[in-house]
Parts: structure tokens; C-alpha cells; sequence
């Protein structure tokens, strides 16, 4: 199966192995990752408001590439995910969105057909679960990461809102376990690994304690997690 | 003649799509904000400010670059009011008057240190300057 790829800029910068073993495992699980031609970065946010036509545009763009390729559209990255995610949800049921939006494509320099939100977009996690299957990603795993506690965290792009997202649960998510599971580990359950971590915070107040804390706690309730699985 | 505060309580109400007379104060929005802490204003009173047009001492407010945009009171609203949505509509109404960005390009070298991901400075620059 070929599947649009849109890597995003962080698989090109600070996260390069991701890319690159999303690619090599892509290939051993017989899917072709083709990279859409000129993508150009997501934002990393997406604007709600519905009259901020302009920052969605590179994602209209991907989405519009994708349907072109005949393919439907998969990223690694949560924050990419969310955002095309979010964009193509609008594109699909928001005709005043979708009408301005295109009315911007229009003026591109080889124009694309409108767009209403016709490509399937996957996070890699789901191709994994929808397309590939976990017994199938199981049975692919050479070296089973045995006798080990993994702790999945979510966090918020990959899940919310919950009903555009439409990848899990919101609450009690189970996609990240089961794969840790396929991988031969065994997940840890604990709280508050679908809560914020703190990311798109105003850059100037980084430092502060509060973010440092929620991170500290969650640490934490994953080591408690660990502890007790250890003690069983 | 409309007033000002009501031009732009219909502005945000359009802008966000949120019908904040949903709204039953239950503050499940406030309860599971993340930045609730570091909030003067916290999201169910965003909600019920708005409503009453309250709106020039919001665009004032610290606490509109407070909001991570997390979506937790989106998704856990019983009510399906989206305060986060309102919370932007906000912002953007702030940011959106000349010279009143959050965040200046120029801004930008004395904030790096290697801790610093480079998603955070570009999310910043979309969600605090216009």
C-alpha cells in the first residue's frame, strides 16, 4: 500500500531517527511512504477561530497533495497530525471555511480542483493498528523488548478534540499500550498521561515552576506505576 | 447603535462559534485547566464574561496567553460550550490591533537554550502574533 507522507519539521530537525526508522519499519511492514512534494511546515498549532484562513493553507495544501497522489495522508508527528487533522475537518464541514480557503488555492500558480476534505489522514500509530494490524506488527518484531515496563504518554494533540481526532478513546486511551504490547513490553498504566505536558506554553515562561511540576508529578505516578507492576 | 463591547462580544461569538448561554457554571473547564494556577481569569469565567460583554478587561488580562491549548476543557465540557475556542477568539482580538503582538521575531534569540524545542517558538509565533 503507498501512503502520502508529510514528515514535518521536526523529523527533519530534531527528530531525525523518528523519520528515519518510521520509513525503514514502514518498508519491512509493506508499506510505501511516499513524501508529498514541497510540504511546507503545519504551524505546530491549530488557530480555532474560523476566519484564520492563511495558517491553515499549508496544511490545505498536504491534504490537497494527498488526494492528488490518490493516497490518503499519514504523519509521525502528534502536533502535524493535529493540525491537518483539524484543517481537514473544517475543509469537510465547514463551507464558508472551505469556500475562502479555496478561493486562496485558486490563486496558486498550477491551481488544484477545490478541496472538501477528501483524504483519509492517519497518525502512524493508526496505520499501524488499521492497516497493518498489531498481530501482524507482532509477528514482524525480531527482537521482542522483553521483561520491560513502558509507560505511553499521550498528551493532548494525538487525542483532543476527541471527536475530529477520532483516534482513541479521549479518556482512557489503549493504542500506545497495545503497541507496546505487539513490541513484546509490557505497558504501564498511570495517571495523567493524557493531560498536558506543558508544550505550546508562552516561550518566556518556561522556566517557571508550574509546567516543571506537572511534568515532575507525572514522572512520578509513572515510577509509583512501575514500582508496584515490579512488586506483583 | 451597537456599542463597542457589543461589536465585539458578536465578533468573538462568530469568530469561535461558542454560545457561552450554554454554559451551566459547573467549572469542569477551570478544574481540568492546566494553567489554571497561573490564571487572573480562569476559563468558566471567560465563558460568563463574555456573555455579559465583559470583553476590553479580558483583551487586558495576562491570562489569555495563559491558555496552552490543550483542549481538556473542550473535550470535558458536559455542556459542549469550547472555552478554549472563546479563549482564542480572545487572544486573537488582542493580538489582531496593530503593534500588540505577544511575541516580536526579535524577541526570539535571547529566548533559545538547547532545552528549547524549535516547535515551541513557531507554535508561539502563531498563537501570539499577527
Amino acid at each position: 500500500m503507498k501512503v502520502a507522507y508529510f514528515p514535518g519539521c521536526t523529523l527533519r530537525t530534531k527528530a531525525k531517527e523518528l523519520d528515519f526508522f518510521a520509513r525503514r519499519c514502514a518498508e519491512l511492514l509493506g508499506i510505501e511512504l511516499c513524501e508529498i512534494k514541497d510540504w511546507q511546515c503545519c504551524g505546530g498549532v491549530y488557530v480555532t477561530s474560523n476566519d484564520e484562513i492563511a495558517t491553515k493553507l499549508s496544511s490545505v495544501r498536504a491534504l490537497i497533495a494527498a488526494r492528488d497522489m490518490g493516497m490518503p495522508l499519514v504523519t509521525v508527528c502528534s502536533a502535524c497530525h493535529n493540525v491537518i487533522k483539524q484543517t481537514n475537518n473544517a475543509m469537510a464541514n465547514d463551507p464558508v471555511f472551505s469556500a475562502r480557503a479555496n478561493a486562496y488555492i485558486a490563486q496558486d500558480k498550477n491551481p488544484s480542483a477545490p478541496y472538501h476534505g477528501e483524504t483519509k489522514v492517519y497518525h502512524y500509530l493508526e496505520l499501524l493498528r488499521d492497516v497493518v494490524g498489531f498481530d501482524k506488527l507482532r509477528a514482524a518484531v525480531k527482537n521482542p523488548l522483553s521483561d520491560r515496563s513502558v509507560g505511553a504518554y499521550y498528551g493532548c494533540f494525538l487525542l483532543r478534540p476527541g471527536k475530529v481526532m477520532a483516534f482513541d478513546d479521549v479518556e482512557n486511551p489503549k493504542i500506545i499500550e497495545n503497541f507496546i504490547r505487539a513490541l513484546g513490553a509490557e505497558p504501564v498504566n498511570y495517571q495523567m498521561r493524557n493531560e498536558c505536558c506543558g508544550g505550546p506554553r508562552e516561550p518566556r515562561a518556561r522556566k517557571e515552576k508550574i509546567i516543571r511540576r506537572h511534568i515532575e508529578r507525572r514522572r512520578m505516578r509513572c515510577r509509583r506505576a512501575c514500582d508496584g507492576m515490579s512488586s506483583l | 447603535m451597537q456599542s463597542k463591547n457589543e461589536k465585539e462580544k458578536e465578533q468573538l461569538l462568530r469568530m469561535s462559534g461558542v454560545n457561552p448561554l450554554k454554559c451551566m457554571r459547573c467549572g469542569k473547564c477551570s478544574a481540568t485547566c492546566p494553567s489554571y494556577d497561573e490564571m487572573e481569569y480562569h476559563p468558566h469565567q471567560f465563558v460568563y464574561m463574555v456573555e455579559n460583554g465583559d470583553i476590553e478587561t479580558l483583551m487586558k488580562s495576562p491570562s489569555v496567553y495563559k491558555c496552552l491549548s490543550c483542549f481538556a476543557c473542550v473535550d470535558r465540557c458536559p455542556r459542549g460550550v469550547e472555552p478554549a475556542k472563546l479563549i482564542e477568539a480572545v487572544r486573537l482580538l488582542a493580538v489582531r490591533q496593530k503593534g500588540n503582538n505577544h511575541l516580536k521575531s526579535d524577541d526570539i534569540p535571547e529566548l533559545l537554550d538547547s532545552e528549547l524545542p524549535q516547535q515551541a517558538i513557531v507554535s508561539a509565533l502563531r498563537k501570539y502574533s499577527k
